[in-house]
């Protein structure tokens, strides 16, 4: 599998969590090499705590903005559920990062269901994927000293896997031109967390 | 040539900038938002004159002035509101305008935010306008131009139709090198043209009829509908279900078959869709809504006495409703071209996975109303009808606060039908402040008007909230940077004529909720409570509130108010705090008193 030429990468998570900002970089980062980028996002009601799916593909052979099931060279989870919720996508031998952050639905504290902790899931990912990362977001998190930059944590993590033909300083330099200079240092340390 | 990464409904706005538009209007509405908003934030130069009209028949009605005057003119909605817009929109369909109009609807097929999954390309034919369907954010970005050049040779209004996939997808854009201006030419008297009536109607509609028989032929030539491929089968496809037919046939290895591509689904290019089907014995069309171009094939079929097969929604070969996938066309193609394919394996051993329904946000001053409400009709027989907005999330558990749910400004007319057929109720109707400006007023009118005896709950906290934040009468801004005097809810309520009309602070449980008690006990005739408190979205919290240890676990803060950011942990319940907006309404329901608010937000 060539990188080079475009990747299909889905990020997935609840309402809220970052993913539409991380997917707009990832296209970003991309463009900035010479590949057509797309993107499709979840937005509206179903942002309101619901389940979020953003679509990144790059490359100049795709046609439509969704991310067809079984051809996702990576998927981001942002929550871990909702990676298991995604994972027909996933193409065999692809690439998942997953945060082992559960967030739980009100109806889980209201007592229906049965998601409690995030342990099942990630049992689960890790019987399934042989390309796991599991990324404590919730502790990185805490010592970056900001539970806000989630997103560019996984974004880092998955950049360092190389399955998004991208690398983390790619990502920092489209970072860099759209965010507003307050935020740049504590979401470049969050990009680098692990170098 | 420039290029940007875009967004669909980005895309379409800088088409209307690029064409030369002068006046924009619309109502917010999801997937079609964006693009007012995009006119807006790149009209640096005040250029353009843009405005969140109070709905959709202002909206459009707005924008047909100023093509009157010679304006190149666009109004932006939903698809649901150009049920709002209908009533001048099918009279202007005869009347027709002097600069251009074009009018963007966006559809939602699944429905992913929408009451309906109806389509505007019906709407178009029933309207007899002109219609573009585009399949990608760049060819909305050409079509919008097209829509006006077409819009202002035949001095009509044009409707452009993109879907939810394409106002949300994102993708670069080539901007084009002709960036036109526009300057109008001024409002020419002629009542022959500018007053409708029924004997100019007449003359109009023989004109209309004529003309889109020339559209017929204009739009078998037109770039943006064209055949491809070869062979005896063949597939029609339109809107973003021709970007998945594309994905899919190559997924199936690029098997021979002939590929027509509608982009005006009305009129419908009869010549080239003929040509198309010339030699084929079968033709599978692939569209998302109602059945237009299977219809249509059917229908030149029908006319040329030729007997091509068309299968489609009507045959029952795709899914008559919600949106179709690259999966869903895969299936479909690779059955009519006769091509084996394993569909993807099914994954069985899944963990059971969290449901997780859209909820009103931690601290949304909504979940106080509702509850205060609540507690007031408790012992009471009532019933609680809802509107259109991020309230309508009082319909979930444990709140259960939303009973029926039309459309806009409809909850204020049902509870009056509800209650003249069950007197003894007890009928209160929700409406948000938008949402009031929008469709309500009219309600309350005819509730004075006609003596219903109803309590009005507005809740009013200072922005259009589910749409995305947008200005509106009673927030005092306007597109185009201007702080206005802000029409006033109690004001109009008084002039309106309602009896007795209060104000309470949501998150006051006890004194809104007493409020609301005093309203039910003072029967007969309308009666308002205005309930005030901002959108979380529009402050930053100033401290976030906590369990003590003298919690005793009874989870009523959990189980009363279903706030997200209370969950149980460890069997206890726990504020989460990166969640918790410091609204206080758990501290409030606490029977223990032991959630305490206290540490300030940095």
């Amino acid at each position: 599998m060539n990188v080079d030429n475009g990747v299909n990468c889905l990020l997935c998570g609840v309402g809220g969590q970052g993913t539409v900002l991380a997917s707009r970089l990832i296209a970003a980062a991309a463009m900035k090499k010479g590949l057509a980028a797309e993107t499709a996002e979840t937005i509206g009601m179903a942002q309101r705590g619901g389940s979020v799916v953003s679509h990144v593909r790059t490359g100049d052979d795709k046609f439509s903005p969704l991310i067809p099931l079984g051809t996702a060279d990576v998927i981001i989870g942002f929550e871990p559920a909702e990676a298991v919720r995604c994972l027909g996508c996933l193409r065999p031998g692809g690439t998942v990062v997953v945060s082992s952050k559960p967030v739980l639905p009100v109806t889980a504290s209201l007592g229906g269901g049965s998601y409690r902790d995030s342990k099942e899931m990630i049992d689960y990912l890790n019987k399934k994927v042989e390309k796991l990362i599991v990324v404590n977001t919730d502790e990185i998190c805490e010592k970056l000293g900001s539970q806000r930059v989630v997103n560019m944590v996984l974004l880092g993590a998955a950049a360092r896997t190389g399955a998004l033909g991208i690398t983390a300083d790619e990502i920092e330099e489209v970072m860099i031109e759209r965010m507003d200079e307050r935020f740049h240092e504590i979401n470049k340390r969050a990009l680098h967390w692990n170098d | 040539m420039e290029t940007e990464f875009l967004m669909g409904n980005e895309a379409i706005a800088c088409g209307a900038i690029h064409s030369g538009v002068n006046v924009v209007c619309g109502y917010p509405g999801t997937p079609s938002t964006e693009i007012l908003e995009t006119v807006a934030a790149r009209n640096t130069e005040k250029e353009i004159y843009v405005e969140w009209s109070v709905n959709e028949k202002a909206a459009l009605e707005v924008a047909a002035g100023a093509a009157y005057a010679g304006a190149y003119s666009m109004v932006t909605m939903k698809q649901v509101g150009l049920n709002v817009a209908s009533d001048p929109l099918m009279s202007l369909a005869y009347v027709g305008i002097e600069g251009a109009m074009v009018v963007v609807v966006a559809d939602d097929p699944g429905p992913i935010s929408s009451q309906t999954e109806q389509d505007t390309r019906t709407f178009a034919m029933y309207s007899k306008l002109p219609v573009f369907d585009p399949s990608t954010p760049h060819e909305a970005y050409e079509m919008v131009h097209d829509a006006f050049e077409l819009s202002h040779r035949y001095k009509t209004p044009v409707l452009l139709r993109p879907t939810t996939r394409i106002c949300h997808a994102c993708a670069s854009i080539s901007f084009r090198e002709n960036i036109k201006s526009n300057a109008p030419a001024g409002f020419v008297k002629d009542t022959m043209r500018w007053v409708i009536f029924p004997k100019t109607s007449f003359l109009n509609h023989k004109r209309v009829e004529a003309r889109n028989a020339e559209l017929r032929h204009i739009f078998s030539e037109y770039d943006g509908n064209f055949v491809s491929g070869s062979g005896t089968l063949g597939i029609a496809a339109s809107g973003v279900s021709y970007a998945y037919t594309k994905e899919a046939l190559r997924q199936l290895g690029d098997p021979e078959v002939k590929l027509l591509k509608v982009s005006t689904p009305f009129p419908f290019p009869d010549e080239l869709a003929a040509g198309f089907m010339d030699g084929l014995e079968r033709v599978l069309v692939i569209e998302e809504l109602d059945p237009v171009i299977e219809r249509a094939l059917c229908f030149v079929c029908g006319k040329r006495g030729t007997d091509t097969k068309i299968l489609g929604k009507d045959s029952g070969d795709i899914a008559p409703a919600g949106e179709n996938t690259v999966e869903s066309i895969m299936s479909a193609a690779a059955r009519f071209l006769g091509i084996k394919k394993e569909p993807p394996a099914k994954i069985n051993d899944m963990p059971e996975l969290p449901v997780r329904p859209p909820v009103l946000c931690a601290g949304c001053p909504h979940r106080a109303s509702f509850y205060a409400v609540k507690k007031a009709a408790e012992g009471r027989k009532a019933v609680f009808s809802g509107d259109i907005g991020c309230y309508t999330l009082g319909n979930a558990a444990p709140l259960d606060m939303t009973d029926t749910c039309l459309c806009m400004g409809a909850g204020i007319t049902v509870a009056q039908g509800l209650h003249r057929a069950e007197p003894d109720a007890v009928n209160f109707a929700f409406v948000g402040d938008s949402t009031f400006f929008a469709s309500g007023i009219t309600g309350v009118v005819n509730a004075v008007y006609n003596q219903t005896d109803i309590i009005l709950v507005v809740l009013d906290n200072s922005t259009t909230a589910m749409t995305g934040h947008q200005p509106h009468p009673g927030t005092g801004r306007t597109m185009m940077g201007d702080i206005v005097e802000k029409v006033d809810i109690h004001k109009l309520l008084e002039a309106c004529g309602v009896r007795r009309i209060e104000e309470a602070d949501p998150f006051e449980l006890s004194r809104a909720a007493d409020t609301v008690k005093s309203l039910i006990d003072d029967e007969g005739g309308v009666r308002a409570v205005i309930f005030k408190a901002p959108c979380i979205a529009l402050f930053k919290p100033d401290k976030t509130f906590k369990v003590t240890d003298s919690c005793i676990g009874c989870t009523s803060c959990i189980t009363e108010i279903g706030c997200p950011a209370v969950v149980l942990r460890d069997g206890m319940p726990y504020i989460e705090p990166s969640l918790c907006y410091g609204c206080g309404l758990c501290a409030s329901v606490c029977p223990v008193f032991a959630i305490e608010g206290g540490d300030e937000c940095g």
